[in-house]
């Protein structure tokens, strides 16, 4: 890989370090939602786009990060920089313990996509069941002022960059995965099972790796879900619109890809914003038009996404332009 | 949790009634499901469209509840012919996941928008039939869920002789048995996939005329009886039209026992853990004598 393939991603990383010194405290709201979603759809596409095992589940790992590190916050007055990674940890014990499950006994394509969304209304109703961890009520993180040691921070700059560095992060783990060993397994894992055992890689191991890995990831994004938005609920964390919400940008932007997670968040999240401010008033519901629509869209005529497509065409118009070289080496 | 023999009554009465409802809901999906191979996520959001149908004929119109049959029924087949011909036609040959996402998006779109245009809240009709009851023992019988039950009952034996006498539920048989063979033989196999999904989604608009005297109406509907449907249908066997029956039946009951006895909405938490239980131990439905 050289230096130019990195340029582009490069210059708008610089743009969105400057955004938060030029914008307003919207267009910065705005972009925390942006970036927030660009990394639900990242850790999701781990295991969706990468693995192939599309869950329409995830709201249970993002709830189980969000829940941890507020309750650990609440109760016993831990930060939740430190509850981040016990609710990860947590996510990712539900992961192993779910992967191993579904996968064990060999679910497939839409039997696991089934048991995900079962399993996730499942949490929804055992945790309006629990009033000791609010219940239907839900929990609010109490404000305590501006700690940044706790995660709350006067204004949005901080959360920010927060968001900002995690998204980061997610991307150059999808990245360095991209290119090697668990990466390349989990694409022939999805490509071909039956191929993928027969040369020797362990698919119920990889499965389940990419499974713990994703959820370990949504969890960490579930912690700062609750800190920014400071009310978390059984059906805002673990409901259906929410697990639906995390893999529709990967969908859009391109399954499997680098990039496609983040270019699906920053193209549809500022016009079903824009749509959900304008349109719906107070009755809610006209972004989420817009997210249904563009998945029966993207799935009639460009189910590769948008990243997807665009490597196609750069593909071809390669192809034709270095037929000539290609003939060139060969001989 | 409450164990008196009157509950365990009232809740075998409801759950059997629901249950008979739940069967016409789920066997429209398993007839899509099973003919064409789609899993519809919009089936319940299609009941919850027949359910508006029928609650503006009833309180704006003035209709009486059955008497809507005769209008929701042919809407709601034309409204899934015509979803079925833009939509889920043009990706049939698709992976199985693009089919869902394709789906899926089709009930948000549907929830989301019913949510714009009519708000959230739920509507309920006074009809003449609303409370009309009567007595087994200690137990409450409601006379609209009773009326539904036997209405679910003559539709599903309806649906059943039409896929088993005529020529039309023959072809639809045929091509959810082997879709190239069925056209060798002469079968339209897009005409009868287009029917077949008619048909299943005209199941809707008979569940929703036969309940809208007893059940509320809101753009979260469809999500609630979508789910149960999906249960159901996994429970009997994708496709196992019987299956779908005794699917129903078994939810019903548990979803009315698990309500009378748990507290709060725990009972839902039961019904999820068995169609996980199934899912994961005998995907192929509960029926079914082969394994794997």
């Amino acid at each position: 890989m050289k230096l130019h393939t990195y340029l582009f991603p490069l210059i708008v990383l610089f743009l969105l370090i400057l955004l938060p010194f030029v914008a307003g405290e919207y267009v910065l709201h705005l972009f925390i939602l942006v970036l927030l979603w660009a990394y639900l759809a990242t850790s999701w596409n781990i295991l969706g786009g990468y693995a192939g095992q599309h869950s329409l589940g995830h709201g249970v790992f993002l709830g189980i990060g969000a829940y941890t590190s507020t309750l650990l916050f609440i109760h016993l007055g831990i930060s939740p920089w430190l509850g981040m990674w016990i609710g990860g940890a947590l996510a990712s014990l539900a992961a192993l313990f779910i992967g191993y499950l579904c996968f064990r006994y060999g679910l497939k394509g839409p039997y696991f996509a089934l048991v995900t969304i079962a399993l996730a209304e499942a949490f929804v109703f055992l945790t309006s069941n629990m009033a000791s961890i609010g219940g239907a009520r839900g929990l609010e993180v109490t404000w305590i002022g501006h700690r940044p040691d706790m995660m709350q921070f006067d204004g949005k700059m901080g959360y920010y960059f927060i968001i900002l560095t995690i998204l980061v992060i997610g991307v150059l783990i999808t990245l360095w995965l991209h290119n090697r060993r668990p990466g390349y397994q989990w694409v022939a894992v999805r490509e071909n099972e039956d191929a993928a055992e027969a040369l020797g890689v362990d698919t119920l191991r990889t499965k389940i790796e990419a499974t713990v890995l994703s959820a370990f990831m949504t969890a960490i994004g579930g912690t700062f879900y609750a800190q920014y938005f400071t009310y978390i609920g059984p059906r805002t964390v673990f409901g259906e619109i929410v697990s639906v919400q995390i893999l529709i940008f990967a969908i859009v932007g391109g399954l499997g890809t680098v990039w496609g997670p983040t270019v699906g968040a920053l193209l549809l999240i500022p016009v079903a914003e824009l749509a959900r401010a304008n349109l719906s008033g107070s009755v809610g519901g006209a972004h989420l038009v817009i997210y249904g629509m563009v998945m029966v869209l993207v799935m009639l005529f460009m189910p590769k996404g948008i990243v997807g497509l665009a490597k196609d065409v750069l593909s071809k118009l390669n192809r034709r332009f270095t037929k000539k070289n290609i003939y060139k080496e060969a001989l | 949790m409450v164990f008196s023999p009157d509950v365990i009554l009232q809740g075998l009465i409801s759950g059997i009634l629901i249950g008979g409802i739940f069967a016409l809901l789920s066997v429209g999906l398993t007839l899509i499901w099973g003919v064409m191979r789609i899993i519809n996520f919009a089936h319940g959001e299609f009941f919850m469209v027949a359910m508006y149908i029928v609650y503006f004929l009833v309180e704006k119109g003035g209709w009486d509840p059955y008497l809507t049959l005769i209008v929701s029924v042919p809407l709601i087949f034309l409204f899934g012919v015509l979803v079925y011909r833009s939509t889920i036609q043009p990706i049939l040959a698709d992976p199985a996941m693009n089919q869902i996402m394709l789906t899926l998006g089709l009930s948000i779109v549907l929830s989301a928008g019913a949510q714009v245009l009519f708000s959230a809240d739920p509507l309920f009709v006074v009809t003449k039939y609303n409370r009309l009851v009567f007595n087994i023992g200690p137990a409450v019988v409601r006379i609209p869920q009773l009326i539904a039950f036997v209405g679910s009952g003559l539709t599903a034996v309806l649906l059943y002789l039409f896929l088993q006498k005529t020529d039309a539920g023959r072809a639809i048989r045929a091509a959810s048995q082997d879709r190239t063979a069925a056209t060798l033989m002469g079968i339209d196999v897009e005409r009868t996939f287009l029917l077949a999904f008619g048909l299943g989604s005209a199941c809707l608009g008979v569940a929703a005329s036969l309940m809208i005297s007893f059940y509320y109406v809101s753009p979260t509907v469809g999500a609630f009886f979508g789910q149960i449907t999906f249960i159901i249908v996994v429970l009997g066997g994708m496709g196992n039209f019987i299956g779908a029956l005794v699917g129903g039946q078994i939810i019903g009951l548990t979803e009315a026992l698990g309500a009378a006895i748990l507290p709060g909405s725990l009972s839902r938490v039961l019904t999820f853990t068995i169609f996980i239980l199934v899912l994961l131990f005998k995907p192929q439905g509960l029926l079914s004598r082969t394994r794997k």
